[in-house]
């Protein structure tokens, strides 16, 4: 049995094959300030009455945090009564991107089935969860029922041979893939990544990996739990040695330099030597691909001592609250600022172009997000690349994209 | 619901995102019409003043790729859209339209071009296309999705059913 497999047999009882159809008992959910106040009402206008299991749910206030108009802050005063009444769990501006919070608050964990009411939900796969993304109306099925209809993904497995080089992280290997795979190119698939390469990454590596499975248009991925730590004991659960795959890509990793993806689709991805050169205005670092302290610390790294030069700027969201306050502790926030570089409230900042740095007509940004769609940032005339917080860092200190200092590439 | 759908067909390429059907600044809300009136915009600036109620969006690969949101479905439901016919679809967005009602039809192979007249039978999964006269046929939903859709949506199913 492949992942997918295992994790729904042991939900449901069946041996499931790819295509079967289950229903499936979750174990939690998640929804946002974009998606809770339409599952709020479907579930409301289905005559749900009291949510199923007010500790397995909960809800973020993330995307459009502090409310930047009426209209928002009133979809988030919908939330807080709803969360209020019903005894759930409701995580307010500045605590943290839906799925940064949900894995540090431990409200997923290894084994789970776990729905959330947004695209990157797959970032579970990190913790050897099988988590997918739904939109509001099914989300309001889960809140009512505790269940979801299921069709058992196929799996397409992607094995890695060898270790990054210093200069690419686990961000320039996932848009490497991106790229490989297609924007559609696993389809209502699960993807299981394996190879030495991840058993030696940190937790915050694994999320950002599992977290692009979205752009390939999986259901689900999977990092394989090999040297995962936790801070519980689990029990992980890795594909059986002779599950059927629909599908194995076989890739060599050693050599692989830092990449960005280019307007205006994740899986426009090419090394990073073609754009050396293009003029940037606006970086971006966060998300729920790349928030994390260890992506803060990157981007740190390269910008300590310096400053950020005139015409040019630097946006950083912390992926959540706990980020920012290890980031002030260890004096990673504090070099960002004197750098020059904006923080923001932990949260989904400008990604997805509601609030906190829409780009201007004609801008280019060079963002750490895990979306590049045209308009994306809320502006359909500027364009936006994706790279790793190190590049972006480096090319906001240079005016143009350049991957990371003392890591030219062919060298 | 209603089991024949007749209209035009409104054609668009392949890998069209979520943030092109209704862009990510919009979606914050509970108001469905102002959903509909930015529905498409950037893509295809005329398609509001072009489309009549019951009209199709016809597209290629992919459609509805990106974000979780339901609002791009409901926008395109509310501008009137009575169907979507696509060579396949992005899987939330699949979901996404059955559970608010809206048909989705995932024909591999069709050609249909900008302007044709549709007609397509819910019940049957075949689609005409009067301005050709070629036929083709949908795949069918699971038989789950099929329930779903036919009470209308996940709503009106689980307000009658409970559960699933
Ligand atoms: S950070 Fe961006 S991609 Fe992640 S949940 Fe928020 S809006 Fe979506």
């Amino acid at each position: 049995m492949t992942t997918v497999e295992k994790m729904l047999f042991q939900k449901t009882g069946q041996r499931v094959r790819p295509g079967d159809i289950v229903i499936a008992p979750v174990d939690g959910l998640m929804a946002t300030d974009t998606t809770a106040p339409g599952a709020i009402k479907a579930f409301e206008k289905m005559g749900g009455q009291r949510v199923w299991a007010p500790e397995k749910c909960a809800l973020v206030i993330d995307h459009a945090a502090p409310a930047p108009n009426e209209r928002i802050a009133n979809l988030h005063r919908l939330m807080r009564e709803f969360a209020r009444q019903q005894g759930i769990r409701l995580f307010e501006i500045g605590e943290g991107i839906c799925h940064q919070v949900m894995v540090e608050q431990g409200y997923v964990r290894p084994g789970y089935l776990f729905t959330g009411a947004d695209s990157h939900t797959p970032t579970y796969g990190a913790l050897n969860a099988f988590a997918c993304g739904v939109g509001a109306t099914d989300l309001a099925a889960v809140m009512l029922t505790g269940k979801i209809w299921l069709k058992t993904p196929a799996t397409l497995r992607i094995r890695c041979h060898g270790q990054l080089r210093p200069d690419a992280s686990a961000k320039d290997l996932i848009l490497f893939l991106t790229g490989k795979v297609g924007i559609a190119g696993a389809t209502y698939m699960a993807v299981e990544f394996e190879g030495e390469a991840f058993e030696t990454m940190s937790l915050a590596s694994r999320m950002c990996v599992a977290n692009m499975t979205a752009e390939m248009g999986a259901k689900t991925g999977f990092v394989h739990p090999h040297g995962l730590k936790l801070p519980y004991p689990f029990e992980p659960i890795a594909p059986d040695a002779d599950a059927e795959y629909a599908q194995t890509i076989e890739v060599d990793i050693g050599e692989l330099p830092p990449q960005v993806a280019a307007p205006e689709s994740p899986d426009n991805v090419h090394p990073i030597e073609r754009y050396v050169g293009t003029p940037v205005h606006y970086g971006f670092i966060g998300t729920c691909g790349n928030g994390r302290l260890e992506d803060l610390q990157a981007a740190a790294q390269v910008l300590r001592g310096k400053r950020i030069p005139e015409g040019v700027r630097l946006v950083i969201a912390p992926a959540s609250r706990s980020v920012l306050l290890d980031a002030m502790l260890d004096g990673t926030a504090h070099a960002l600022v004197e750098a020059g570089a904006t923080l923001i409230t932990p949260g989904c900042g400008p990604c997805v172009g509601s609030h906190e740095g829409v780009p201007a007509d004609g801008e280019t940004v060079i963002s750490a997000a895990n979306r590049n769609f045209r308009g994306r940032m809320g502006n359909p005339r500027a364009q936006i690349f994706l790279a790793s917080p190190a590049t972006v860092a480096a090319s906001i200190l240079a005016g143009y994209i350049t991957p990371p200092p003392s890591v030219e590439p062919g060298i | 619901m209603n089991n024949i759908l007749r209209g035009r067909a409104h054609v668009y390429g392949d890998n069209i995102d979520t943030d092109r059907i209704i862009p990510g600044k919009y979606t914050k809300t509970l108001d469905v019409q102002s959903l509909a009136e930015h529905v498409l915009e950037d893509l295809d600036p005329d398609f509001r003043s072009r489309m009549q109620r019951g009209d199709f969006v016809v597209a290629g690969d992919n459609f509805g790729c990106g974000s979780s949101r339901e609002q791009a479905p409901v926008a395109l439901q509310t501008a009137g859209v009575s169907a979507v016919v696509a060579r396949y679809f992005a899987r939330i967005f699949f979901r996404n339209a059955i559970n608010i009602g809206l048909p989705v039809l995932e024909i591999p192979d069709h050609d249909i071009a900008q302007g044709d007249e549709l007609e397509a039978d819910l019940s049957s999964g075949w689609v005409y296309n009067r301005t050709t006269g070629k036929t083709y046929q949908a795949k069918p939903l699971p038989e789950v999705m099929l329930r779903i859709l036919q009470a209308g949506g996940l709503v009106n199913y689980l307000r009658e059913h409970k559960t699933f």
